[in-house]
């Protein structure tokens, strides 16, 4: 049966994603009270999987705490860190636990990270990833093995509308359709003008598309996003307006700004849903769907 | 092509060297020679440090290719000098201390280490080139290797990393896959970019590698 996010990518809703990021350690409270504000408010709820290379509790473990507070959760899983035995084996075990959704990404380098003298596996990519999952669906392993019992998730990639250049970028996108990427959460976008010109050669193709929404949260946020964070572009204009408000009101206005782009996405139906990351401020995720009229 | 070597820091080399207190010094005309590492000013550079530590250096040579057979003649020739040392102190690469394991039975200590095999494309600017996969890849990438030149070795095409043609790891370096789309592009051979690239072989010989010809 589909995933109860799958149905609703397939129903032609606009679909809500947002995403959590699990604790350094084994306090999981946050965590849960993270789920348990967003489970009800979005159609799916990303575990981030050691992002920016920080480790982390594990995705997998997150997802579990997704599905028993009955949320639908969207496994995120890099190649950065295990081998592909190794991501088989936890698709198997994420699949035997109920987990159907899986955003297959290649994984931040390593040396952005805590751990920088770790060695960055990358023995997949996130294409070959994408693969594996789709010959796992079909009962075989990557070493050409029967499975006794095969599996089954929504298969998702990412994609950055943003990157300069961006041509190398759109043939690994058609490349991770082609391999069977039913959904696509992009990098952050900001420039609704350029991400209209990128939906209209997305639309061709029949995966999803859930605009990246980053939420700003302050003007030097902005700024250092657009000059530091590859794939990012922060227009002046957002942050003269974020510049134009007092400190105390910025995220405030932040809150604003991303209900703003998400109400027209939707209205003028730019994109397929919008994949909402507040970054270490998920307390606010339900204020952005209230000032997206949502 | 050339094996890139660093030197060790003085502190690692004292270290390696603690309790070894006669020590020959074999430094390598080609590769750490190149790299300013082995060569012979940087031997008598060595043997000069040595003394002031209280080592008593027993002798030194700049082998002219120390991974080779001419480093058993090397060692014939300082042959008493050797005898009377405790340990080699090599200034070649671990090629080099590899093959001088094959005729001496004394310890050998590196004073450098050996970082990859590379070539230098600029003066004094030296880059990885080749990882020795054993698939080459090459033909298909306009030349530029993407396991050696993109920082995660990715096979399929850029990652989100890649930042107006740079790599997020390091301002300074070029996307790899921004160089092989742009040489595909003037090659008129970008379909070979969107041809999908299978998970790689990481057993093509099994470890460690050999091979017999014959």
């Amino acid at each position: 049966m589909a995933s109860r996010f799958k149905q609703a990518l397939d129903s032609g809703k606009f679909v809500i994603t947002s995403e959590v990021a699990p604790p350094k350690g084994t306090n999981l409270e946050k965590m849960f009270h993270h789920i348990e504000l967003l489970k009800d408010k979005v159609d799916g709820i990303n575990i981030t999987d050691h992002q920016s290379s920080v480790m982390r509790y594990p995705s997998l473990g997150g997802c579990l705490a997704v599905s028993e507070r009955g949320g639908e959760p969207i496994m995120q899983m890099t190649c950065r860190d295990r081998n592909r035995m190794a991501l088989e084996a936890d698709l198997l075990l994420a699949y035997s636990r109920g987990i159907r959704n899986v955003l297959c990404l290649t994984g931040d380098a390593v040396p952005v990270g805590d751990h920088k003298e770790a060695k960055g596996v990358f023995d997949l990519d996130s294409l070959q990833l994408l693969r594996a999952i789709r010959q796992l669906t079909e009962g075989k392993d990557l070493g050409g093995n029967e499975l006794d019992g095969a599996v089954e998730f929504c298969m998702g990639a990412i994609v950055t509308p943003e990157a300069q250049p961006i041509e190398p970028q759109l043939i690994k996108f058609e490349k991770k359709v082609e391999a069977g990427a039913e959904f696509f959460q992009t990098q952050a976008i900001y420039d609704l003008e350029n991400f209209k010109k990128f939906m209209e050669y997305a639309r061709k193709f029949k995966a999803k598309i859930l605009a990246g929404i980053v939420l700003l949260s302050s003007a030097r946020m902005a700024k250092y996003m657009t000059q530091n964070v590859p794939g990012i572009f922060v227009p002046q204009a957002l942050i003269d307006e974020m510049s134009a408000v007092p400190k105390e009101e910025m995220l405030a206005k932040g809150i604003e700004i991303a209900g703003r782009a998400i109400a027209a996405l939707k209205k003028d139906k730019i994109c397929d849903g919008v994949h909402i990351m507040a970054i270490g401020k998920e307390e606010v995720v339900p204020d952005i769907l209230e000032a997206a009229g949502l | 092509m050339k094996s890139i070597t660093r030197q060790k820091s003085p502190e690692d080399i004292q270290q390696g060297l603690s309790g070894l207190d006669r020590v020959f010094i074999v430094g390598c005309g080609t590769c750490t020679t190149m790299t300013h590492t082995g060569g012979i000013d940087e031997v008598v550079a060595m043997k000069e440090r040595l003394q002031e530590q209280g080592k008593r250096v027993t002798g030194f040579t700049v082998i002219p290719t120390a991974c080779d057979d001419m480093t058993e003649l090397a060692m014939k020739e300082n042959g008493p000098a050797i005898s009377s040392a405790d340990c080699i102190l090599s200034m070649s690469c671990a090629l080099g201390v590899h093959r001088m394991n094959l005729y001496i039975g004394k310890p050998i200590i590196p004073a450098v280490d050996t970082l990859f095999i590379g070539i230098e494309d600029s003066p004094g600017y030296f880059r990885e080139a080749c990882a020795q996969c054993g698939q080459c890849l090459l033909g298909e990438t306009a030349g530029i290797c993407p396991i050696t030149a993109c920082h995660k070795g990715l096979v399929n095409g850029p990652c989100g990393g890649t930042n107006n043609g740079r790599c997020e790891v390091d301002k300074e370096k070029d996307c790899a896959w921004t160089l092989i789309y742009n040489r595909l592009k003037e090659q008129d051979r970008l379909d070979l970019m969107r041809k999908y690239q299978p998970p790689r072989n990481h057993h093509v010989t099994l470890a460690p590698r050999s091979l017999r010809i014959q």
